[in-house]
């Protein structure tokens, strides 16, 4: 949160409307996504109750546990979501694309495109994450064996799980989130949590303002909440009777066909709302750094569809260094993403401004041909003089580029009386003449900033065989053993 | 007894008076400046009861599954005198545990006043501490000062007394999954456990003893991965009984609030309620929801009134304290001209809304 932010939210609320957040979209939206709305059994945690899934508004597969305590009925219904995810991950890889060879001559490809999973909140992506979990050491053979697709699943649930946490990665979406990136409504963070809510006020239905349309989100009668957690209410008067008739029933496929009406009623609200939110997201147009970071995610993809065959599945904990090594990881994203999305969209930019990190205004003078003649050889440094409103807080000296072409670099020679003087240094030819158009004219309006785009230089960590002792020392490949195959699952 | 007590159940409007539990205290403690909450719980008013009267029953319901699910963990832990949680006090924590006795204080002989199961519980562990034998104390009702105030509390934990020194156990029925549980949760459990042993500890105390005999670390006993199999994870408490004391001597001094209220105020369920309850000023904040059954009245009075704090505290902050959302926009269009302390409030929002405006115009920015 920030001052901006925050009084787009005041903004909001005054106006009974959400108010934008961003001009662009900062994340990559796939032609057909693999949306699914989980619902888990409440008290436990990650037995699925049900699931609606599918890659088209008009075409959802409901997949239901009539007696989500029952161990067999529990697998069945993972070997049938496990064939729909599979079948999503295989026919999104698109076509490949050759590489040039690595360091050591290594082949090297990318798919052209890679799956995309939409859950409704962070809660869902919480369940994909345990269901991978209880799922991934399972044995297909012996006495506890499940079906072969089952750990298939589990691995890549949990793989889907672990690039979510990766600042600016598109592989695993929660629509709040995605959501929220983009606009701001006129309630708090909290009711921004009911996807409901949340799509209530960035477009609420006819006749209805942001307030009233969240009101309706927040009765569980009218809009069913959208998981994986149930309505109590629901619980205790629809789904517990349903349960137990079919359990008296012996497996009655009426009675099965009862509950998953109600289960079907209870999801269908949420998943019209997923597929309208993805229509919203669609409306804005594409940031620029989005391609590049989907890149990054095919990236991710090919590699692990490409050793699956060979690794085990992911262990239990990471080990001491490949812990850290995730955790500079994710920094480092996060550092990178966040500055590329203010180099893609002037509002987010506008943060930065606000924080004094980066200046806006109009230049009103320019001395394009400046040389700077001090050294051996002569180097083009035109001067630029920018008029400023910003709260400008970055010293003299400091290197900044061009908002609008990064290439185009500078260094702060003076700051005073709501103008910043700048020296241009890099990013307008090799030539001691400018090219065409690289240096801002008098009157131009211009944007710079001091923020770059990952700075940081990969991060130096032992390999795991020198993991320091202090660490544990060198860590076992972990080998799942017949324990994690045959974990209770109760 | 303080002077103030028969106002206090006056206020209670001939309703019997509702216990706390760890719950509501550690929800307490979250919004300290609040004097409704902070009246309604001194007098031990029913404010569930109110907040359905009021017309805003509070969203805390509980799944059935849920319930029987925690039920039958609590009863698989404690049946035979806990002897599945004595083994896995052995086991999992290498504690040399001892034959213990096992006394449950739920209920003496049919008759649940509270003064009479506090002075059992006192009873026993004063007797406890005396002799320094292992014990398990099941529903042990405890008593803690909240504005001046006693409040009971009716906690579902044991009390564990090992070498002299006692632990809180609480048992929750939400997983650990790799050593893992949700953050929120266990957050949650150890706010509710500081509460026990901050009450166990004032016990231990007047009963003439050393009140650090009461251990800062409290063990949390949870069903393991995916199974029923329970585990235990020792919790040090010590961060959130710092914050608990600190925001316990910050509570709104009760009394001074009642001195500025009118001499009849009372909650009775009835045509009077709202404008009691709006007589005694709230301040709402969205954690409330998670905390305080009175939490959709107070967001929808909040909302009436344009607060700031129904969006958020941090939004709150970000706007410098702001108290309402007209002053924030006025501040930020220059129509109103702001106060001295506010002058620095005033040109970030000024600056935040031309930045804001230029952005969305277009005119200006990242991408040309
Ligand atoms: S819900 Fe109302 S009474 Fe309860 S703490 Fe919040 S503001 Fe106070």
């Amino acid at each position: 949160m920030s001052a901006l932010s925050s009084l787009a939210r005041v903004q909001a609320a005054a106006a009974g409307i959400a108010q934008p957040l961003a001009t662009v979209r900062h994340c990559h939206l796939a032609d057909a996504p693999l949306v699914l709305v989980p619902l888990k059994l409440a008290g436990e945690a990650a037995a699925p109750l049900a699931v609606m899934v599918g890659s088209g508004p008009g075409d959802p597969t409901l997949l239901a546990v009539p007696q989500p305590r029952n161990r067999d009925l529990r697998f069945a219904f993972a070997a049938s979501l496990a064939t729909i995810v599979l079948k999503h991950v295989e026919t999104s890889r698109g076509a490949v694309e050759e590489l040039p060879p690595g360091k050591d001559g290594d082949e090297r490809i990318r798919y052209g495109d890679a799956p995309q999973l939409l859950v409704p909140n962070r809660g869902g992506v919480a369940f994909l994450r345990l269901m991978g979990r209880s799922t991934r050491f399972r044995s297909t053979e012996g006495q506890y064996a499940v079906d072969p697709a089952v750990p298939v699943l589990g691995r890549w649930l949990t793989w889907f799980a672990d690039r979510f946490d990766h600042p600016g990665s598109s592989l695993l979406g929660a629509m709040t989130e995605l959501l929220r990136l983009h606009w701001t409504t006129g309630q708090s963070s909290l009711e921004d949590g009911n996807l409901a809510a949340l799509v209530g006020w960035i477009d609420p239905p006819d006749g209805l303002d942001g307030p009233s349309a969240a009101a309706r989100a927040e009765d569980p009668v009218l809009c069913p909440p959208a998981g994986p957690t149930t309505d109590p209410t629901f619980d205790n008067e629809v789904l517990a009777p349903a349960i137990a008739s079919y359990d008296r029933s012996g497996g009655d496929p009426r009675a099965e066909e009862r509950l998953r009406a109600v289960l079907a009623d209870q999801l269908t609200p949420t998943w019209e709302l997923m597929w309208r939110a993805v229509g919203l997201l669609r409306e804005l147009p594409e940031g620029a750094s989005v391609p590049k970071r989907w890149e990054r995610d095919r990236d991710a993809f090919t590699h692990y569809h490409q050793t699956f065959g060979e690794a085990y599945p992911q262990a239990r904990r990471d080990a001491p260094v490949r812990a850290a090594r995730r955790l500079h990881d994710l920094e480092r994203a996060q550092d990178a993403y966040d500055a590329q999305r203010a180099f893609d969209d002037p509002l987010v930019m506008a943060e930065y401004r606000l924080g004094g990190q980066a200046f806006g205004g109009t230049v009103t003078d320019a001395d394009p041909a400046r040389l700077d003649e001090t050294g051996k050889r002569p180097k083009l440094r035109p001067l630029l003089r920018v008029a400023t409103q910003d709260p400008v807080r970055l010293d003299e000296g400091t290197t900044v580029c061009n908002a609008a072409r990064p290439g185009l670099k500078g260094k702060i020679v003076e700051i005073g009386d709501g103008t910043v003087l700048l020296e241009l240094t890099g990013g307008m030819g090799r030539k001691l003449t400018p090219e065409p158009g690289a240096v801002p004219e008098v009157g131009d309006r211009v944007c710079f900033t001091s923020l770059t785009e990952g700075s940081f230089g990969v991060a130096k960590f032992p390999d795991r065989e020198d993991t320091p002792w202090t660490h544990g020392g060198p860590p076992g490949e972990y080998v799942p053993t017949a324990e994690d195959a045959e974990e209770a699952w109760s | 007894m303080t002077e103030t007590a028969p106002d206090l159940s006056r206020l209670r409007g001939g309703a019997p008076p509702r216990n706390h539990d760890a719950r509501t205290i550690a929800a307490l403690t979250s919004n300290p400046g609040c004097a409704r909450r902070g009246v309604m719980d001194a007098a031990a008013v029913d404010k569930d009861a109110v907040a359905r009267a009021l017309g805003f029953p509070a969203p805390f319901g509980q799944s059935q599954f849920a319930i029987t699910r925690g039920n039958a963990f609590e009863a698989q832990i404690k049946a035979d005198g806990c002897a599945e949680l004595l083994a896995l006090l052995r086991d999992r924590l290498g504690l040399t545990v001892p034959e213990v006795a096992y006394d449950d204080l739920e209920s003496v002989a049919g008759n649940d006043a509270r003064e009479l199961r506090h002075s059992r519980t006192r009873r026993l562990v004063a007797q406890a501490l005396e002799s320094g034998d292992g014990t398990l104390f099941d529903h042990p009702l405890l008593r803690l000062e909240i504005a001046g105030h006693p409040a009971y509390l009716e906690p579902d934990v044991l009390a564990f007394q090992l070498a002299g020194r006692l632990h809180v156990i609480e048992i929750k029925s939400f997983a650990v999954v790799d050593g893992q549980a949700e953050p929120e949760q266990v957050a949650a459990a150890a706010r509710q456990s500081a509460v026990y042993v901050l009450a166990l500890r004032g016990l231990v105390a007047e009963l003439g003893h050393d009140p650090a005999r009461v251990s800062h670390d409290v063990f949390l006993v949870c069903p393991e991965n995916f199974s029923n199999r329970p585990t235990a994870t020792p919790l040090d408490v010590r961060p959130q009984l710092a914050v608990l004391e600190r925001q316990l001597t910050r509570l709104v001094r009760v009394d001074d609030i009642l001195a500025e209220l009118p001499a009849d105020l009372s909650f009775e369920l009835g045509e009077e309620l709202a404008t009691s309850v709006r007589a005694v000023e709230a301040r709402y904040a969205p954690d409330c929801m998670s905390g305080c059954e009175m939490a959709l009245f107070c967001r929808d009075e909040a909302r009436a009134c344009g607060r700031t704090g129904a969006l958020g505290r941090s939004v709150r902050d970000d706007l410098g304290g702001v108290d309402t959302i007209g002053t924030a926009l006025a501040l930020a269009d220059g129509s109103l001209p702001p106060s001295d302390d506010l002058a620095e409030t005033a040109e970030q929002l000024r600056t935040a809304a031309r930045l804001r405006a230029e952005a969305l115009g277009g005119a200006l920015g990242g991408v040309a």
